[in-house]
């Protein structure tokens, strides 16, 4: 079949000059795509994960918070009040009797029930205590700098702010929540950077040379990890003297944590840097002369550095926990350092779940945390994988 | 598989030695011994020790030696079976660890058994539900599971059981049975008492574990061979389990191995809440009074099980899992 001559397209030639490179030209938007760094294009997988970005910024607001407790708390971390003892939970009214007051809370009425020895306190709807905001209270150094008495929020004159109630020696348990997430929220981060820097080195050291070192290395891993974990704390907590101060058991429990979970790191290090190091600019990093340390420091590791910091956050729960459970069975932190275990030591007894169950509070910062970081380890690691 | 098994026999010993100088040295690091702390509690008392009992008690377990001999006495003893003498208890380690190694091992196969009915299933579920409503519901309860620390949980539903069903608090037993030899009331005892435990310690376990196989499943899934099968219009049942759930089950036997211990791990801070007849409480005491055979023994003795279970479950990966085999001595 032939198409007549006056239906084809007309002849077209462009007049512009060839330019033989418009295809690899690119807009300015695929320039930043194709040329971002690693880390940069990290953070935009991370921000499409919702779910992770949402855990980082609670977990910013936390460490934001135990930053700023001494502002934020109402009362001291030891104030006592020994009228209010296992108080409970006092909520803040708006109104009063149809009126609007502001935020204020009511007064206590205080009983000993006889029958079950419970202290009973009842809301006094007589007496109204304004919360002051803003307001003068005891003196502290803010992040340790600024000596200054103003608080956030503070009780009315004369009257209580319990807003998570109150634990056997009348202490205000909002404030003690708030200080706990100081030590609880740093052993978590202490620790990882221990285990970071011992799975890093010792994980290195196998990977890269391979062979006999590798061997016991690998052996020693498996020693440690066949290990039931929180026995093996137990007595590694028990070593810790009594007469150590609470900062050092502090510092103790924190290498101990640290100790144990090296394991996957040096595990993750290891296996990495066995493939790692067949790789051609590794082979060129050596025959230029470069030491092994130069090589596995500035060639080998950050190759997959992303990988490690997900892995890291991922084991930030572990400790927490960690601490948390040790605490709790009495031998991990003691008072009068203050963590969330330490305060949930005091929930140890089912006394109180029947009768003060707010002394269980601290638990839910505890989940709050691990979740988050759970979540956030997750994002991090699917956003460091580079074939998704 | 000759080879490997035999490898895999030879490498437990080296294994096994590293524990034991470990485990040594962690009893040995407290300053002072038993004797030590005991005398100057009597003292505390205004009591005298009796000094030729101690005196007696330190030459038979050669205190006095140099470490190095308490360690060969300690390891040869473990050998011939003798686990040494707690003096806490002032009986030999075996006759105080014997009934709460029982209970603990009842209470370990109860978990383990609890971890696998209900991981398999939910795992399977949330795989192959993927982002339905269902599969978010149970991915969070398994976070949630994961995250709530068990000794708080173990109060709680402590509590709840006593005011629902009239559990007696704490224990495995009714009081009544304690001391009792076993009969069928007290069988039924501790079971009305085991799913508490078996619930807290389990839980965590469980949930890492509905995460794992989800995540195997659902990469086994994504492959060709499932896409052909489904394709030649096999049953969506057989796709299922025929090739991709067996791929994915591999974790569930490489984890006995790990189980073993977090289960242990586990147990040992519930059964201190739940006040359990087994060997948690047992092991925080003697740390803490540094009744250091019965911990070291005791704390030995579960390493040597925890290395047999990977040995198994080991074993059980290669018999299952042809490539595993090819790669021979790679290990774990």
């Amino acid at each position: 079949m032939t198409v007549a001559a006056d239906e084809r397209l007309p002849h077209y030639a462009s007049p512009a000059p060839f330019d033989p490179y418009a295809v690899e030209a690119m807009t300015p938007e695929q320039e930043r795509y194709f040329m971002a760094s690693q880390w940069r294009m990290m953070w935009w997988k991370l921000r499409r994960h919702r779910l992770a970005v949402i855990s980082g910024a609670l977990l910013l607001f936390m460490y934001l918070v135990a930053a700023f407790c001494d502002f934020l708390a109402p009362y001291g971390l030891q104030t006592r009040n020994t009228d209010f003892i296992f108080a409970p939970p006092q909520r803040i009214h708006l109104w009063h009797r149809g009126e609007f007051v502001g935020p204020f809370t009511y007064g206590f009425d205080y009983r000993l029930d006889m029958r079950n020895l419970k202290r009973v306190y009842t809301e006094n709807t007589e007496r109204i205590y304004p919360v002051r905001f803003f307001c003068r209270g005891e003196s502290y150094r803010l992040l340790g700098l600024f000596e200054t008495d103003r608080h956030l929020i503070c009780p009315g004159e004369g009257g209580t702010l319990f807003l998570l109630g109150t634990d056997r020696l009348g202490r205000d348990l909002l404030s003690r929540i708030l200080y706990g997430a100081q030590i609880s929220l740093t052993i978590g981060l202490l620790g990882v950077a221990v285990s970071f820097i011992l799975g890093m080195v010792i994980g290195g050291i196998a990977g890269y040379y391979g062979g006999w070192t590798d061997v016991i290395v690998q052996r020693a891993i498996e020693v440690i990890q066949s290990f039931p974990q929180i026995p093996l704390w137990m007595a590694l907590a028990a070593i810790l003297p009594v007469t150590w101060s609470p900062l050092l058991v502090y510092f103790g429990i924190t290498i101990i944590l640290a100790l144990i979970h090296w394991t996957d790191l040096a595990r993750a290090v290891r296996s990495k840097l066995l493939s790692l190091r067949e790789e051609d600019f590794c082979t060129a990093a050596v025959l230029m002369g470069a030491s092994p340390a130069r090589v596995i420091g500035r060639h080998l590791l950050p190759s997959f550095m992303s990988h490690l910091i997900a892995s890291a956050t991922l084991a930030i729960p572990g400790m927490i926990l960690g601490e948390t459970a040790l605490s709790f069975l009495g031998l991990g932190l003691r008072p009068p350092i203050t963590s969330w275990g330490v305060l949930l030591n005091e929930a140890q007894n089912i006394n109180v779940v029947a009768l003060y169950p707010w002394l269980m509070l601290p638990v839910v910062p505890v989940i709050l945390v691990v979740l988050a970081f759970n979540f956030l380890g997750d994002g991090l690691r699917d956003a460091a994988d580079p074939y998704r | 598989m000759l080879n490997y098994l035999v490898y895999r026999l030879l490498i437990m010993i080296p294994t096994l030695i590293a524990i034991s100088l470990l485990i040594f040295t962690i009893i040995q690091l407290p300053p002072g011994d038993y004797f030590s702390t005991y005398i100057a509690e009597l003292q505390a008392q205004g009591e005298a020790a009796d000094p030729t009992k101690i005196e007696f008690l330190r030459q038979q377990y050669g205190f006095d030696k140099p470490i190095w001999e308490q360690y060969l006495f300690w390891v040869g003893g473990l050998l011939t079976g003798d686990l040494g003498y707690s003096f806490e208890y002032n009986l030999p380690v075996s006759a105080v660890v014997g009934d709460r190694l029982l209970l603990t091992f009842i209470v370990s196969l109860a978990t383990l058994v609890f971890t696998y009915v209900l991981a398999f299933p939910i795992g399977v579920w949330s795989a192959t539900h993927q982002y339905s409503w269902s599969d978010y519901t149970l991915t969070f309860l398994g976070f949630i599971g994961l995250a709530t620390p068990s000794f708080l949980l173990a109060l709680v539903l402590l509590y709840f059981a006593n005011l629902w069903f009239g559990t007696s608090v704490g224990g495995l037993m009714d009081p009544e049975f304690v001391d009792q030899p076993w009969s069928v009331a007290k069988f039924l005892s501790v079971l009305e008492h085991l799913w508490i435990p078996t619930i807290v310690i389990g839980l965590s376990s469980t949930a890492g574990m509905i995460r794992r196989l989800r995540a195997n499943l659902l990469d086994e899934l994504q492959k060709q061979y499932v896409t052909t099968a489904r394709a030649k219009g096999l049953h969506p049942v057989k796709a299922l389990v025929k090739y991709p759930l067996r791929m994915a089950l591999n974790p569930f036997i490489a984890d006995i191995g790990s189980l073993l211990p977090e289960l242990i791990s586990g147990a040992a801070v519930v059964s201190v809440v739940l006040s359990l007849p087994t060997t948690g409480p047992m092991l925080l005491e003697a740390l803490r009074s540094q009744d250091m055979y019965l911990a070291g023994s005791f704390l030995m003795f579960m390493a040597t099980l925890t290395v047999i279970g990977v040995f198994l479950s080991d074993l059980a990966l290669a018999a299952l899992d042809p490539r595993i085999r090819l790669a021979g001595g790679a290990g774990r």
